[in-house]
C-alpha cells in the first residue's frame, strides 16, 4: 500500500527552491502587468475610479485580508513544525490553512454575488448603459484581477492538498521538505498580491 | 547536503510578524478614512510595500536565504519599477 521511501533518490532542495522562485517571478510580472494597466487607467479616469470603488465593501475586503495574512502564518508555521519533526502539528496547521483559503473563496462568492445582483458584471446591461467608461474599466479590472487571484487561491488549495497527502504518506518528511516549503512560497505569493489588491480596489474612495 | 544547516524560524517570530501585518492593515484602513486627498493613496501603497517587505523577508524566508536569491528577487522588483517609470514618462509627456 505505502510506497517505499528511496533515501538515495535524487533530491536537490536548493534547485527546487530556485525553480519555485523563477516561477514566482513570472507570476509577479503577470500581476505586475495588470497593476500597470490599472495605474494607467486610474491616471486617465481618477474620478470614475474613486466613485466605482465606493461600491466595494471595505469590511469584506479587510476580513479577507486578515484571513490571508493568518493563513500565510499557519502555512509558514507548518514548515517549522515539519522541521521540528512534529508531524501532527504540521498536518493540523496545513489543514487550517486550507480551511482559511476556503473561507476566503466563500467570502469572495458572496461579494461577487452581491455585485451580480446589482447588475454589475462584465458586459451587463446596467454597466454598459448606466456607467461611464472609467467605471466600466474599474469593474473590468476588479473582476479580472480578483478573479485571477481567486484562481491562484484554488491552485494553492490543490497544492496544499497534494502536500497534505504526501506528508501523511511519509514522502514529505523533515529531510525532504521541499514540497511543503514550495507550497508555502506559492501561498505567500498569493498573499503578497492581495496585499496590493486590497488598498488599490477597496481603499481608494 | 545533509550537513547543510537549515534555519528553523520559531513560531514566535511568525506570530509577531502576523500581528505587525494586521496592525499595518488597520492603519492603512484608518488613513484612507481621514481626508488626506492623494496622500491617502500614497500612504496606503507605502504601507502595502512595508507589508510585502515583511512577507518576503520572514514568511518567504529571504532573510535566511543565500544572497543570490535575494539579489534575484530585488532584480525582478527593479525591472517592474523601471517598467512603471518608463510607462508613466510616456503618459506624463504625451
Amino acid at each position: 500500500m505505502s510506497q517505499v521511501i528511496h533515501h538515495d533518490a535524487h533530491y536537490d532542495p536548493e534547485g527546487s527552491k530556485i525553480g519555485m522562485w523563477l516561477f514566482i517571478f513570472t507570476e509577479l510580472l503577470l500581476f505586475g502587468g495588470l497593476f500597470i494597466v490599472y495605474a494607467v487607467y486610474r491616471y486617465l479616469n481618477p474620478e470614475a475610479f474613486e466613485m466605482a470603488a465606493e461600491e466595494l465593501n471595505v469590511t469584506i475586503g479587510a476580513v479577507n485580508t486578515i484571513i490571508l495574512l493568518v493563513s500565510s502564518m499557519t502555512i509558514a508555521m507548518s514548515t517549522t513544525a515539519l522541521q521540528k519533526k512534529q508531524k501532527g502539528t504540521t498536518v493540523v496547521l496545513l489543514e487550517i490553512t486550507f480551511m482559511l483559503a476556503l473561507i476566503f473563496l466563500i467570502n469572495k462568492y458572496f461579494e461577487w454575488g452581491i455585485k451580480f445582483e446589482h447588475g454589475i458584471f462584465p458586459g451587463s446591461e446596467y454597466m454598459t448603459s448606466e456607467l461611464s467608461q472609467g467605471e466600466i474599466l474599474f469593474y473590468g479590472l476588479y473582476f479580472v484581477m480578483t478573479g485571477l487571484h481567486a484562481l491562484h487561491i484554488v491552485v494553492g488549495m490543490v497544492i496544499m492538498g497534494v502536500a497534505l497527502h504526501r506528508i501523511q504518506k511519509g514522502t514529505v518528511h523533515p529531510e525532504r521538505a521541499s514540497l511543503l516549503e514550495n507550497a508555502g512560497l506559492y501561498w505567500h505569493l498569493v498573499d503578497l498580491i492581495w496585499i496590493f489588491l486590497f488598498p488599490l480596489f477597496y481603499l481608494i474612495s | 547536503m545533509e550537513n547543510e544547516k537549515h534555519h528553523i524560524v520559531s513560531y514566535k517570530t511568525y506570530t509577531v510578524i502576523l500581528l505587525v501585518l494586521i496592525a499595518l492593515t488597520f492603519i492603512s484602513i484608518g488613513i484612507t478614512n481621514i481626508e488626506l486627498g492623494s496622500f491617502a493613496v500614497t500612504g496606503a501603497l507605502l504601507l502595502a510595500s512595508v507589508k510585502s517587505f515583511l512577507v518576503l523577508t520572514y514568511f518567504m524566508h529571504l532573510k535566511y536565504d543565500k544572497p543570490y536569491i535575494i539579489l534575484m528577487v530585488a532584480f525582478v522588483f527593479a525591472v517592474f519599477l523601471a517598467v512603471i517609470i518608463i510607462t508613466f514618462f510616456d503618459y506624463f509627456f504625451r
